[in-house]
Protein backbone atom coordinates (compact mmCIF):
# COMPACT_ATOMS: atom_id res chain seq x y z
CA UNK A 1 0.00 0.00 0.00
CA UNK A 2 0.94 3.63 -0.41
CA UNK A 3 0.12 4.47 3.18
CA UNK A 4 3.80 4.68 4.13
CA UNK A 5 4.49 7.45 1.63
CA UNK A 6 1.77 9.84 2.83
CA UNK A 7 3.00 13.15 4.23
CA UNK A 8 1.04 14.41 7.19
CA UNK A 9 0.38 18.02 8.07
CA UNK A 10 2.19 17.48 11.37
CA UNK A 11 5.37 16.43 9.47
CA UNK A 12 5.24 19.54 7.31
CA UNK A 13 4.54 21.99 10.17
CA UNK A 14 1.25 23.03 8.68
CA UNK A 15 -2.30 22.78 10.02
CA UNK A 16 -5.74 23.04 8.44
CA UNK A 17 -8.35 25.35 9.94
CA UNK A 18 -11.23 23.20 11.19
CA UNK A 19 -13.68 25.99 10.46
CA UNK A 20 -12.77 27.04 6.90
CA UNK A 21 -10.15 24.51 5.73
CA UNK A 22 -7.44 27.13 5.15
CA UNK A 23 -3.94 25.62 5.42
CA UNK A 24 -1.73 27.63 7.79
CA UNK A 25 1.92 27.49 8.86
CA UNK A 26 2.21 26.09 12.36
CA UNK A 27 5.69 25.84 13.87
CA UNK A 28 4.79 26.12 17.55
CA UNK A 29 2.49 27.79 20.04
CA UNK A 30 -0.94 29.31 19.71
CA UNK A 31 -1.94 30.58 16.30
CA UNK A 32 -5.11 31.73 14.60
CA UNK A 33 -6.36 31.01 11.10
CA UNK A 34 -5.19 33.71 8.65
CA UNK A 35 -8.56 33.62 6.88
CA UNK A 36 -11.24 33.32 9.56
CA UNK A 37 -9.42 33.86 12.87
CA UNK A 38 -10.35 30.53 14.47
CA UNK A 39 -7.89 29.24 17.09
CA UNK A 40 -6.00 26.37 15.50
CA UNK A 41 -4.97 23.10 17.12
CA UNK A 42 -3.17 20.21 15.50
CA UNK A 43 -5.47 17.75 17.25
CA UNK A 44 -8.75 18.17 19.09
CA UNK A 45 -8.01 19.23 22.66
CA UNK A 46 -8.13 16.52 25.36
CA UNK A 47 -9.82 14.31 22.83
CA UNK A 48 -9.45 11.01 24.69
CA UNK A 49 -10.47 12.16 28.16
CA UNK A 50 -13.44 14.15 26.85
CA UNK A 51 -14.63 11.26 24.71
CA UNK A 52 -14.29 8.87 27.68
CA UNK A 53 -16.28 11.18 29.97
CA UNK A 54 -19.12 11.68 27.49
CA UNK A 55 -19.20 8.01 26.54
CA UNK A 56 -19.33 6.79 30.16
CA UNK A 57 -22.08 9.29 31.01
CA UNK A 58 -24.07 8.08 27.99
CA UNK A 59 -23.61 4.42 28.94
CA UNK A 60 -24.78 5.03 32.50
CA UNK A 61 -27.88 6.96 31.40
CA UNK A 62 -28.61 4.29 28.80
CA UNK A 63 -29.75 1.97 31.63
CA UNK A 64 -32.66 4.15 32.90
CA UNK A 65 -33.42 5.13 29.28
CA UNK A 66 -34.25 1.50 28.55
CA UNK A 67 -35.75 0.44 31.89
CA UNK A 68 -38.04 3.42 32.50
CA UNK A 69 -41.14 3.90 30.35
CA UNK A 70 -40.72 6.31 27.46
CA UNK A 71 -44.47 6.87 27.32
CA UNK A 72 -47.71 6.01 29.13
CA UNK A 73 -50.76 5.17 27.08
CA UNK A 74 -53.99 5.47 29.01
CA UNK A 75 -57.67 5.00 28.37
CA UNK A 76 -60.73 5.33 30.62
CA UNK A 77 -60.04 2.15 32.56
CA UNK A 78 -56.44 1.20 32.10
CA UNK A 79 -53.01 2.64 31.57
CA UNK A 80 -49.94 0.98 30.17
CA UNK A 81 -46.23 1.78 30.31
CA UNK A 82 -44.18 1.49 27.13
CA UNK A 83 -40.42 1.09 27.05
CA UNK A 84 -38.29 1.36 23.93
CA UNK A 85 -38.16 -2.41 23.58
CA UNK A 86 -41.91 -2.91 24.15
CA UNK A 87 -42.57 -0.31 21.45
CA UNK A 88 -40.61 -2.41 18.97
CA UNK A 89 -42.43 -5.59 20.04
CA UNK A 90 -45.80 -3.87 19.68
CA UNK A 91 -45.02 -2.73 16.13
CA UNK A 92 -43.93 -6.27 15.27
CA UNK A 93 -47.11 -7.81 16.69
CA UNK A 94 -49.31 -5.37 14.80
CA UNK A 95 -47.79 -6.60 11.57
CA UNK A 96 -45.53 -3.64 10.77
CA UNK A 97 -42.38 -5.74 10.85
CA UNK A 98 -40.58 -3.33 8.51
CA UNK A 99 -41.07 -0.37 10.86
CA UNK A 100 -40.27 -2.60 13.83
CA UNK A 101 -36.90 -3.36 12.24
CA UNK A 102 -36.26 0.34 11.52
CA UNK A 103 -37.10 1.38 15.10
CA UNK A 104 -35.04 -1.51 16.49
CA UNK A 105 -32.02 -0.46 14.44
CA UNK A 106 -32.36 3.26 15.23
CA UNK A 107 -33.19 2.98 18.94
CA UNK A 108 -31.35 -0.11 20.11
CA UNK A 109 -28.74 -1.25 17.60
CA UNK A 110 -27.28 2.16 16.70
CA UNK A 111 -26.65 3.30 20.32
CA UNK A 112 -25.09 -0.07 21.20
CA UNK A 113 -22.96 0.01 18.06
CA UNK A 114 -21.82 3.52 18.98
CA UNK A 115 -20.84 2.43 22.50
CA UNK A 116 -18.93 -0.59 21.19
CA UNK A 117 -17.24 1.35 18.38
CA UNK A 118 -16.13 4.23 20.61
CA UNK A 119 -14.80 1.76 23.20
CA UNK A 120 -12.81 -0.07 20.52
CA UNK A 121 -11.47 3.21 19.11
CA UNK A 122 -10.52 4.65 22.52
CA UNK A 123 -8.86 1.49 23.80
CA UNK A 124 -6.98 0.71 20.57
CA UNK A 125 -5.65 4.27 20.41
CA UNK A 126 -4.60 4.24 24.06
CA UNK A 127 -2.83 0.91 23.65
CA UNK A 128 -0.98 2.36 20.65
CA UNK A 129 -1.97 -0.36 18.24
CA UNK A 130 -1.05 -0.43 14.55
CA UNK A 131 -4.09 -2.51 13.72
CA UNK A 132 -6.64 -2.17 10.93
CA UNK A 133 -6.24 1.58 10.66
CA UNK A 134 -8.46 1.91 7.59
CA UNK A 135 -11.18 -0.26 9.13
CA UNK A 136 -11.17 1.80 12.34
CA UNK A 137 -11.27 5.06 10.33
CA UNK A 138 -14.30 3.74 8.44
CA UNK A 139 -15.97 2.57 11.66
CA UNK A 140 -15.63 6.09 13.06
CA UNK A 141 -17.16 7.68 9.98
CA UNK A 142 -20.03 5.19 10.12
CA UNK A 143 -21.01 6.00 13.70
CA UNK A 144 -20.58 9.71 13.04
CA UNK A 145 -23.00 9.55 10.12
CA UNK A 146 -25.75 7.34 11.52
CA UNK A 147 -25.76 8.37 15.19
CA UNK A 148 -28.44 11.06 14.98
CA UNK A 149 -31.08 8.62 13.67
CA UNK A 150 -31.46 7.40 17.26
CA UNK A 151 -33.56 10.50 17.97
CA UNK A 152 -36.35 8.70 16.09
CA UNK A 153 -38.15 7.40 19.17
CA UNK A 154 -38.02 10.80 20.87
CA UNK A 155 -39.84 12.37 17.91
CA UNK A 156 -42.37 9.51 17.82
CA UNK A 157 -43.24 10.07 21.49
CA UNK A 158 -43.46 13.85 20.98
CA UNK A 159 -45.97 13.47 18.15
CA UNK A 160 -48.05 10.83 19.91
CA UNK A 161 -48.29 12.96 23.07
CA UNK A 162 -49.66 15.84 20.99
CA UNK A 163 -52.05 13.72 18.92
CA UNK A 164 -53.50 11.22 21.37
CA UNK A 165 -55.12 13.65 23.74
CA UNK A 166 -58.83 12.90 23.99
CA UNK A 167 -59.46 14.03 27.57
CA UNK A 168 -59.95 10.97 29.75
CA UNK A 169 -60.97 8.73 26.87
CA UNK A 170 -57.52 8.10 25.52
CA UNK A 171 -54.22 9.84 26.02
CA UNK A 172 -50.46 9.42 25.76
CA UNK A 173 -48.06 11.01 28.23
CA UNK A 174 -44.26 11.12 28.00
CA UNK A 175 -42.42 8.90 30.51
CA UNK A 176 -39.11 9.68 32.23
CA UNK A 177 -37.32 7.21 29.93
CA UNK A 178 -37.68 9.47 26.91
CA UNK A 179 -35.80 12.29 28.67
CA UNK A 180 -32.92 9.93 29.52
CA UNK A 181 -32.94 8.55 26.01
CA UNK A 182 -32.77 11.99 24.37
CA UNK A 183 -29.84 12.90 26.64
CA UNK A 184 -28.09 9.61 25.74
CA UNK A 185 -28.35 10.39 22.03
CA UNK A 186 -27.01 13.92 22.53
CA UNK A 187 -24.13 12.61 24.69
CA UNK A 188 -23.12 9.93 22.17
CA UNK A 189 -23.15 12.53 19.41
CA UNK A 190 -20.96 14.83 21.51
CA UNK A 191 -18.68 11.87 22.32
CA UNK A 192 -18.07 11.01 18.67
CA UNK A 193 -17.49 14.70 17.91
CA UNK A 194 -14.91 14.87 20.72
CA UNK A 195 -12.98 11.88 19.37
CA UNK A 196 -10.16 12.84 17.02
CA UNK A 197 -9.82 10.18 14.26
CA UNK A 198 -6.31 11.43 13.45
CA UNK A 199 -5.15 9.75 16.66
CA UNK A 200 -5.81 6.37 14.98
CA UNK A 201 -3.14 7.19 12.40
CA UNK A 202 -0.79 8.95 14.82
CA UNK A 203 -0.55 5.99 17.18
CA UNK A 204 -0.28 3.52 14.30
CA UNK A 205 2.66 5.49 12.87
CA UNK A 206 4.40 5.50 16.26
CA UNK A 207 3.81 1.76 16.69
CA UNK A 208 5.21 1.08 13.23
CA UNK A 209 8.30 3.15 13.95
CA UNK A 210 8.90 1.15 17.15
CA UNK A 211 8.48 -2.09 15.25
CA UNK A 212 11.05 -0.97 12.68
CA UNK A 213 13.67 -0.02 15.30
CA UNK B 1 5.16 30.50 0.55
CA UNK B 2 1.49 31.24 0.85
CA UNK B 3 0.75 30.42 -2.78
CA UNK B 4 2.07 26.88 -2.43
CA UNK B 5 0.19 26.36 0.85
CA UNK B 6 -3.08 27.59 -0.69
CA UNK B 7 -2.95 24.67 -3.11
CA UNK B 8 -2.90 22.04 -0.37
CA UNK B 9 -5.79 20.20 1.24
CA UNK B 10 -5.37 18.43 4.56
CA UNK B 11 -7.59 15.46 5.38
CA UNK B 12 -9.61 16.27 8.51
CA UNK B 13 -9.80 12.61 9.45
CA UNK B 14 -6.16 11.51 9.22
CA UNK B 15 -3.99 14.61 8.62
CA UNK B 16 -2.70 13.42 5.21
CA UNK B 17 -1.67 16.28 2.89
CA UNK B 18 -2.98 16.41 -0.68
CA UNK B 19 -2.57 18.75 -3.62
CA UNK B 20 -5.86 20.28 -4.73
CA UNK B 21 -7.13 19.28 -8.18
CA UNK B 22 -9.87 20.86 -10.22
CA UNK B 23 -12.90 18.59 -10.24
CA UNK B 24 -15.62 18.18 -12.83
CA UNK B 25 -19.26 18.64 -11.83
CA UNK B 26 -20.47 16.04 -9.33
CA UNK B 27 -16.97 14.62 -8.73
CA UNK B 28 -15.63 14.07 -5.24
CA UNK B 29 -12.05 13.93 -4.00
CA UNK B 30 -11.24 11.33 -1.35
CA UNK B 31 -8.26 10.97 0.95
CA UNK B 32 -5.67 8.48 -0.38
CA UNK B 33 -5.01 7.19 3.12
CA UNK B 34 -8.36 6.97 4.95
CA UNK B 35 -10.80 7.48 2.03
CA UNK B 36 -12.67 10.27 3.82
CA UNK B 37 -14.31 12.92 1.67
CA UNK B 38 -11.90 15.80 1.05
CA UNK B 39 -13.93 18.15 -1.14
CA UNK B 40 -16.40 17.97 -3.96
CA UNK B 41 -17.67 19.93 -6.89
CA UNK B 42 -21.45 20.32 -6.64
CA UNK B 43 -23.91 19.62 -9.45
CA UNK B 44 -25.61 22.95 -8.97
CA UNK B 45 -24.29 26.49 -9.32
CA UNK B 46 -24.89 29.33 -6.87
CA UNK B 47 -28.07 30.54 -8.58
CA UNK B 48 -29.77 27.14 -8.45
CA UNK B 49 -28.67 26.67 -4.85
CA UNK B 50 -30.20 30.02 -3.98
CA UNK B 51 -33.46 28.96 -5.65
CA UNK B 52 -33.43 25.75 -3.58
CA UNK B 53 -32.87 27.74 -0.39
CA UNK B 54 -35.85 29.99 -1.22
CA UNK B 55 -38.03 26.95 -1.93
CA UNK B 56 -36.89 25.44 1.38
CA UNK B 57 -37.91 28.67 3.17
CA UNK B 58 -41.43 28.45 1.68
CA UNK B 59 -41.72 24.77 2.64
CA UNK B 60 -40.46 25.53 6.13
CA UNK B 61 -43.24 28.11 6.53
CA UNK B 62 -45.95 25.69 5.32
CA UNK B 63 -44.59 22.79 7.37
CA UNK B 64 -44.81 24.84 10.54
CA UNK B 65 -48.17 26.53 10.00
CA UNK B 66 -50.27 23.65 8.67
CA UNK B 67 -51.09 20.62 10.86
CA UNK B 68 -49.02 17.49 10.20
CA UNK B 69 -51.59 14.74 10.89
CA UNK B 70 -55.05 14.43 12.44
CA UNK B 71 -56.42 11.63 14.57
CA UNK B 72 -60.08 10.78 14.83
CA UNK B 73 -61.82 8.89 17.64
CA UNK B 74 -65.61 8.48 17.67
CA UNK B 75 -66.03 11.56 15.52
CA UNK B 76 -63.74 13.79 17.59
CA UNK B 77 -60.73 15.00 15.63
CA UNK B 78 -57.41 16.23 16.87
CA UNK B 79 -54.60 17.57 14.74
CA UNK B 80 -51.06 18.49 15.65
CA UNK B 81 -48.55 21.02 14.38
CA UNK B 82 -44.87 20.80 15.27
CA UNK B 83 -45.21 23.59 17.85
CA UNK B 84 -48.38 22.03 19.21
CA UNK B 85 -46.38 18.86 19.83
CA UNK B 86 -43.53 20.79 21.46
CA UNK B 87 -45.92 22.58 23.85
CA UNK B 88 -47.79 19.36 24.62
CA UNK B 89 -44.56 17.61 25.65
CA UNK B 90 -43.39 20.63 27.66
CA UNK B 91 -46.66 20.89 29.59
CA UNK B 92 -46.56 17.15 30.27
CA UNK B 93 -43.35 17.44 32.26
CA UNK B 94 -40.69 16.61 29.66
CA UNK B 95 -39.37 20.15 29.21
CA UNK B 96 -35.86 19.05 28.25
CA UNK B 97 -37.24 16.92 25.41
CA UNK B 98 -39.35 19.88 24.26
CA UNK B 99 -36.27 22.12 24.15
CA UNK B 100 -34.24 19.54 22.19
CA UNK B 101 -37.09 18.94 19.73
CA UNK B 102 -37.61 22.69 19.23
CA UNK B 103 -33.89 23.15 18.52
CA UNK B 104 -33.43 20.14 16.23
CA UNK B 105 -36.64 20.45 14.24
CA UNK B 106 -37.36 24.18 14.28
CA UNK B 107 -34.54 26.54 15.19
CA UNK B 108 -31.57 24.75 13.58
CA UNK B 109 -33.36 24.02 10.27
CA UNK B 110 -34.69 27.61 10.27
CA UNK B 111 -31.19 28.99 10.82
CA UNK B 112 -29.84 26.75 8.04
CA UNK B 113 -32.46 27.98 5.57
CA UNK B 114 -32.03 31.66 6.45
CA UNK B 115 -28.21 31.66 6.64
CA UNK B 116 -27.66 29.58 3.49
CA UNK B 117 -30.13 31.85 1.69
CA UNK B 118 -28.36 34.96 2.99
CA UNK B 119 -24.89 33.81 1.89
CA UNK B 120 -25.98 32.45 -1.49
CA UNK B 121 -28.08 35.55 -2.15
CA UNK B 122 -25.05 37.81 -1.77
CA UNK B 123 -22.64 35.46 -3.57
CA UNK B 124 -24.85 35.31 -6.66
CA UNK B 125 -24.63 39.11 -6.85
CA UNK B 126 -20.81 38.89 -6.47
CA UNK B 127 -20.93 40.72 -3.16
CA UNK B 128 -19.32 39.73 0.08
CA UNK B 129 -22.07 38.52 2.48
CA UNK B 130 -22.13 40.66 5.65
CA UNK B 131 -21.21 38.58 8.68
CA UNK B 132 -19.73 35.84 6.50
CA UNK B 133 -17.25 34.41 9.03
CA UNK B 134 -19.62 34.10 12.04
CA UNK B 135 -22.38 32.75 9.78
CA UNK B 136 -20.09 30.04 8.42
CA UNK B 137 -19.15 29.14 12.01
CA UNK B 138 -22.82 28.80 12.98
CA UNK B 139 -23.61 26.70 9.89
CA UNK B 140 -20.70 24.35 10.61
CA UNK B 141 -21.77 23.96 14.24
CA UNK B 142 -25.50 23.33 13.73
CA UNK B 143 -25.24 21.03 10.69
CA UNK B 144 -25.16 17.72 12.62
CA UNK B 145 -28.02 18.81 14.92
CA UNK B 146 -30.62 19.58 12.28
CA UNK B 147 -32.84 16.49 12.03
CA UNK B 148 -35.83 17.09 9.78
CA UNK B 149 -35.32 13.75 7.98
CA UNK B 150 -35.45 11.81 11.24
CA UNK B 151 -38.70 13.58 12.14
CA UNK B 152 -40.24 12.52 8.83
CA UNK B 153 -39.52 8.87 9.59
CA UNK B 154 -40.75 9.44 13.16
CA UNK B 155 -44.06 10.76 11.83
CA UNK B 156 -44.47 7.60 9.78
CA UNK B 157 -43.84 5.41 12.84
CA UNK B 158 -46.24 7.48 14.98
CA UNK B 159 -48.96 7.28 12.31
CA UNK B 160 -48.63 3.51 12.03
CA UNK B 161 -48.66 3.11 15.83
CA UNK B 162 -51.76 5.28 16.24
CA UNK B 163 -53.39 3.86 13.12
CA UNK B 164 -54.28 0.61 14.83
CA UNK B 165 -56.70 2.48 17.15
CA UNK B 166 -57.57 5.80 15.51
CA UNK B 167 -58.59 7.15 12.12
CA UNK B 168 -55.64 8.92 10.52
CA UNK B 169 -55.87 11.90 8.21
CA UNK B 170 -52.62 13.17 6.72
CA UNK B 171 -52.53 16.97 6.60
CA UNK B 172 -50.59 19.32 4.26
CA UNK B 173 -47.87 19.80 6.89
CA UNK B 174 -46.57 16.28 6.39
CA UNK B 175 -46.05 16.82 2.64
CA UNK B 176 -44.40 20.15 3.32
CA UNK B 177 -42.07 18.38 5.78
CA UNK B 178 -41.28 15.76 3.12
CA UNK B 179 -40.45 18.48 0.58
CA UNK B 180 -38.46 20.41 3.19
CA UNK B 181 -36.44 17.26 3.96
CA UNK B 182 -35.44 16.86 0.31
CA UNK B 183 -34.66 20.57 -0.17
CA UNK B 184 -32.77 20.95 3.08
CA UNK B 185 -30.71 17.82 2.38
CA UNK B 186 -29.74 19.27 -1.01
CA UNK B 187 -28.95 22.72 0.41
CA UNK B 188 -27.03 21.39 3.41
CA UNK B 189 -25.04 18.99 1.22
CA UNK B 190 -23.42 22.05 -0.32
CA UNK B 191 -19.78 21.78 0.73
CA UNK B 192 -19.28 24.54 3.30
CA UNK B 193 -15.57 24.69 2.48
CA UNK B 194 -16.50 25.57 -1.07
CA UNK B 195 -18.29 28.68 0.18
CA UNK B 196 -14.92 30.09 1.25
CA UNK B 197 -13.46 29.43 -2.21
CA UNK B 198 -16.52 30.95 -3.91
CA UNK B 199 -16.43 33.91 -1.58
CA UNK B 200 -12.81 34.61 -2.53
CA UNK B 201 -13.32 34.07 -6.27
CA UNK B 202 -16.53 36.05 -6.58
CA UNK B 203 -15.79 38.97 -4.31
CA UNK B 204 -12.12 39.62 -5.16
ZN1 LIG C 1 -10.13 29.35 9.14
ZN1 LIG D 1 -7.56 10.92 5.41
Amino acid sequence: MTTEAVATAADLDIVACHCCGQVCQHAAGDICCVRCGTHLHRRKRDSLSRTWALLLAAMILYVPANLLPIMRTGSLFSSQDNTILSGVVELWRNGSWDLAVIVFVASILVPLLKFAALLVLLISVQMGKDWRTLGRARLFRLIENIGYWSMLDVFVVTLLVALVHFQKLSRVDPGPGVVYFAVVVVLTMLASMAFDPRLIWDTAAVARKHADD
Amino acid sequence: MDTSVANLVICEHCDAVHRRHELARGEVARCVRCQALLYRCPWLDVNSMFALALAAAVMFFIANTWPIVSLGLNGIHRSATLWGAIFAVASDGAGLVAVLVALMLFFFPLLQVILFGWILGFLRLHRRPPGFVPIMRILTAIGPWSMVEVFLLGTLVAVVKAGSIFDIILQPGIWAFAALTVLLTLVASFDLRRMWVLQRERCA
